[in-house]
């Protein structure tokens, strides 16, 4: 079977599943918007399969190991791969020019038939030009993935086919009129037309002698009887109804495989196209390795905000953590020390680790989660019905609705929006109750109680907002536990440019 | 003639027009949700007009129950699905010109009408069924299976049908001629091509394709054709010509008056499906014209339910009761916390019971009433207050005109036009009159006083969420007016502490 199978080694990829719950929170939290326009680089086809990859993840070793075997090809032979995606592309690009397309709406097999059998024609050459590729690199390429895919090319469409292809598309003209088989159906109206080859084709005169005292009766309609002729038309119709629908079902069965392939390879051309940006800007970036979901793990070099690097178009800081074993991470620090940051290019590397791309790093690796959401706090809403505080909670209370073991939550001053008592004590038996349901908890926060209340706890890691001595923030989160006070001062001191005394 | 909708021949003609009620206890939106779903039945009279007598109520009761059976219940939906099939095709024949043409369809309408009343005979035959309606029913059916005129228009119609399905042929089409010739084994093309192509396939596609213009009646062109196939194998036709000689009229009346009142039952039980899958309860009332001691538990308004068809399970269910002596539910509380539609559901309750349908609840005993009079809050003419209060007590005055003692009162906010004290000066009278006639109702009202006016009245209270007071919980419960219960803390009403979390999460 003609299967591309390039983004998973044994089934389609489907564009139109539904992504994870409140995914479009993850989407604003991780700044992914940024992530895909970055892959597309316009492309409006290639934003809706990235986005589509990136959302949908996977929970297990395999698939990802198999996409990463492949991109590491596309890295490898970048040119071959922009090369097999032109096919699909040229496709569409005849039918748009022929006008020709498969329509459920109003088609009679007449009209049908025809515009199938020129799809097929259109695609013959398409189909020739993808097995030459494929006889070309098979054995260059690596990647099970693509060997098993350019195998798959040279053994479906070999030159007997390809010929045998040619052969049908110039029989569907039918010359020699049309043979029709047909019985009775209800109320005595002829039924199950079913369009035959005439016998008396290819036949000696013997048999033709055997046959020559059939009766039939011939009818010439009236010139001018123009109902008749179109009733005559719609027999032919019915006739051809079922070939048509056979034709036009080949027909869309290419199509289908041209659509196939061009999603898949989409994905591989946005991921060819961010890494060209990453390296251009001389971002690292790196193959991460995945560790099974049940296990705790999260260490990376040089960690950095893709989003960020992407939109201030320069390097931008990395950090370094060693936080295997790790169930719960507490991030604490001044504001505007790097920590939102830092959140987010957890999940990014995260997100993309999950759909098998590489990730913004020298070197990463991390259990894989079966589900990610984010809980991060949000500007004044407008639309706001609810009180902030209200807001938080009931947005807290949906994704409990979603979360299921192993799941990573990322928490970004959750609670804030309420005084730190009140703040510290829900947020704490919320995230004493998910580890406890082993949910993978990364959090951002400012309630120094909430956080103090788990040094001591296993599998938790302090990291701290680093700030040098001179109040300067080097936006690096580094190994600390949280301190009592917090560094609001530092801002307002900052921007109202007063100086106030520390008590 | 049996009848499935009722025990004995003499009864009461079919409404032509609803019942003045309907509309205020939207029972006008139950009946055009159920009737739509049966259009060609003209069913709305029958919903039109209650019982009013139990052994009837009973009868239907059985009726639904045995239906309630999946086996019983696909039984008469595919003897439905049959009997509209032959109707159709019956019509259809009066439009057509050609001779085999209405011939065939004849033969077609005989042949789906056999098989149909066949099927149910033996389904009905193979079932269990206790009500009265259904097991004399069968019985007729069974005496009819067997009689000789039905038998031969059975085996006949068979024999003529194979015959001519027996037909093959060929026409070739050419530009501007044809051909009709006997078929001779020629083979078929696109099977040829559907294995080439097969390989492609990256999911299965329809064949939903094609458009073809399907005419009806036959042109002139398939006349010719059809003739010359009949002369090409005359014996099947001529079998055809004397079966339609021998069979002109062939539907039974008891059988046709049976398919159109069981709808009656099956529009109602499609209805209500739905729900029950949703986990809503509907139970068969004990009826009573003689006994007030009312209650229904776990019920709820359909018209309500059907509106929020999609997410039923928000439904509120309520309970409620009366018990010697006494006579009418007083309810109170705040707006919008689900008063009226409970208000409705007694009066839904009461109405669906008297014709022999199940109600909404879990289980239920109701007052076979005469009558049922509702007086609901309207909101037109606000300009014209005095003109309002007047229409009011005019209205009122009516029903209890014609109210008996075993009529049903449901009055809903009545008297907001006019003053507190007016208002609550005539609520008094008019409960006053109630009691003295010694009528079963609900009276949603916002005065606590009518409350406790006498030994006949019981007050229910719409509550409120006491974690959070803005949230209604459209509960309605048995208990003198109270003052509002607060305070919960925030986390518990979104299910956020440490052990609701636990929970959630297991």
């Amino acid at each position: 079977m003609m299967k591309v199978f390039l983004l998973h080694p044994d089934q389609d990829f489907d564009l139109s599943s539904p992504l994870p719950p409140l995914i479009d929170d993850v989407i604003r939290d991780l700044g992914l918007p940024i992530l895909f326009e970055a892959m597309a680089q316009g492309d409006e086809f290639v934003l809706q399969v990235v986005r589509q990859v990136v959302l949908s993840s996977l929970t297990e070793l395999t698939p990802i190991l198999y996409r990463q075997d492949i991109l590491k090809d596309c890295i490898r032979y970048p040119d071959v791969v922009r090369q097999l995606y032109q096919i699909p592309l040229a496709f569409l690009e005849r039918k748009r020019k022929r006008w020709l397309w498969i329509s459920s709406f109003r088609a009679s097999p007449s009209s049908l038939l025809s515009g199938a059998r020129e799809l097929l024609e259109i695609s013959l050459d398409l189909l020739r030009r993808l097995r030459q590729i494929a006889d070309q690199h098979v054995s260059t390429f690596t990647s099970p993935g693509f060997r098993r895919f350019f195998t798959m090319i040279q053994h479906e469409l070999d030159d007997e086919y390809l010929a045998q292809v040619e052969q049908h598309i110039q029989q569907l003209r039918f010359p020699q009129g049309v043979l029709l088989r047909a019985q009775l159906g209800k109320g005595n109206e002829g039924s199950d037309y079913v369009l035959c080859r005439p016998n008396n084709v290819g036949r000696n005169w013997l048999q033709r002698l055997f046959t020559a005292h059939t009766p039939v009766y011939s009818y010439t309609l009236h010139p001018r009887d123009d109902a008749g002729i179109q009733v005559l038309g719609e027999l032919r119709d019915q006739g051809l109804a079922r070939t048509a629908s056979v034709v036009a079902q080949a027909a869309a069965h290419i199509e289908h495989f041209f659509e196939v392939l061009r999603r898949e390879l989409a994905f591989y051309i946005g991921c060819l196209n961010l890494y060209r940006q990453l390296t251009q800007l001389d971002q690292p970036v790196t193959f991460p390795q995945p560790a099974p979901a049940d296990e705790r793990s999260c260490s990376c070099v040089g960690l950095y905000d893709v989003a960020l690097a992407l939109t201030m178009k320069t390097s931008v800081t990395g950090n370094d953590i060693a936080a295997d074993g790790t169930s719960l991470l507490i991030v604490t620090g001044p504001n505007r020390g790097g920590k939102t940051v830092f959140l987010r290019s957890l999940g990014q590397a995260q997100m993309m680790m999950q759909c098998g791309m590489f990730v913004p790093a020298a070197a990463f690796q991390a259990n894989l989660a079966s589900a990610l959401f984010t809980h991060f706090s949000r500007e004044e809403d407008k639309t706001m019905v609810k009180g902030k505080f209200e807001e938080e909670l009931a947005r807290m209370s949906t994704i409990v609705d979603h979360l299921t073991p192993n799941a990573m939550l990322l928490l970004n001053e959750a609670f804030a929006a309420t005084n730190e008592r009140e703040g510290s004590e829900i947020a704490g038996q919320i995230v004493r109750a998910l580890l406890d349901k082993k949910i993978k908890i990364y959090c951002v926060t400012h309630l120094s109680e909430f956080a103090r209340s788990f040094i001591g706890k296993d599998n938790v890691l302090f990291l701290r907002a680093e700030r040098l001595p001179d109040g300067r923030r080097t936006f690096k989160i580094k190994e600390g536990m949280p301190l009592e006070t917090s560094y609001g001062a530092d801002l307002y001191r900052k921007i109202f440019g007063v100086e106030i005394t520390d008590s | 003639m049996i009848s499935i909708l009722h025990n004995h021949d003499e009864h009461r003609p079919l409404a032509s027009v609803q019942p003045a009620f309907f509309s205020d206890l939207n029972l006008d939106q139950i009946v055009a949700a159920i009737t739509s779903l049966k259009p060609g039945y003209q069913l709305q009279s029958f919903f039109w007009t209650p019982l009013r007598d139990v052994e009837t109520v009973y009868y239907r009761q059985e009726v639904f129950q045995d239906l309630e059976h999946e086996p019983v219940m696909m039984a008469i939906k595919a003897f439905a699905e049959g009997m509209g099939t032959v109707r159709r095709y019956l019509t259809m024949i009066d439009k057509l010109d050609v001779d085999y043409h209405k011939k065939g369809w004849f033969l077609e309408a005989v042949l789906v009408y056999c098989n149909t009343v066949d099927s149910l005979a033996r389904n009905l035959d193979n079932l269990s069924l206790r009500s009265r309606g259904l097991v004399a029913f069968r019985e007729y059916l069974k005496h009819y299976v067997r009689s000789s005129g039905y038998q031969s228009l059975a085996a006949e119609g068979q024999q003529v049908k194979q015959f001519l399905s027996a037909i093959r042929y060929c026409v070739i089409i050419e530009s501007g001629s044809f051909k009709v010739k006997p078929y001779e084994d020629e083979v078929d093309y696109s099977l040829d091509i559907e294995n080439t192509f097969k390989k492609f396939k990256q999911r299965d596609t329809s064949d939903e394709f094609l458009h073809l213009s399907k005419r009806n009646g036959m042109s002139h062109i398939e006349a010719k054709i059809l003739d010359s196939v009949a002369l090409l194998y005359p014996e099947p036709f001529t079998a055809l010509d004397h079966f339609c000689r021998q069979h002109p009229q062939f539907l039974d009346q008891t059988i046709e008056t049976f398919d159109r009142e069981i709808q009656f039952y099956v529009a109602y039980l499609d209805f209500i499906a739905d729900f029950k899958a949703q986990h809503l309860p509907f139970c068969y009332p004990r009826v009573s014209t003689t006994n007030k001691s009312i209650f229904v538990r776990d019920g709820f308004d359909l018209a309500l339910a059907h509106t929020l068809r999609h997410n039923a399970n928000i439904i509120v269910r309520n309970d409620f009761f009366l018990n010697d002596p006494e006579r009418i539910l007083v309810v109170t509380g705040p707006n919008q916390g689900g008063k009226t539609t409970f208000a409705r559901m007694i009066g839904q309750a009461h109405y669906l019971a008297s014709l022999g349908c199940p109600v909404p609840g879990r289980q239920a005993a109701l007052f076979l009433a005469d009558n049922i009079f509702t007086h609901f809050e309207r909101t037109e003419n606000l300009q014209n207050l005095r003109g309002k209060l007047e229409d009011d007590l005019l209205r009122i005055h009516d029903a209890l005109a014609q109210a008996t003692p075993n009529s049903v009162f449901i009055l809903n906010e009545i008297f907001s036009s006019t003053t507190v004290q007016d208002a609550l000066f005539l609520s008094k009278e008019i409960m006053a009159r109630l009691i003295a006639l010694d009528v079963l109702g609900v009276w949603v009202t916002f005065f606590d006083e009518l409350a406790s006016l006498s030994e006949k009245t019981v007050s229910m209270v719409a509550s409120i969420d006491a974690a959070d007071p803005a949230r209604r919980t459209f509960k309605i419960t048995r208990r003198p007016a109270d003052g509002l219960a607060y305070a919960i803390s925030l986390a518990r009403t979104y299910g956020l502490t440490y052990e609701q979390l636990q929970e959630r999460l297991s």
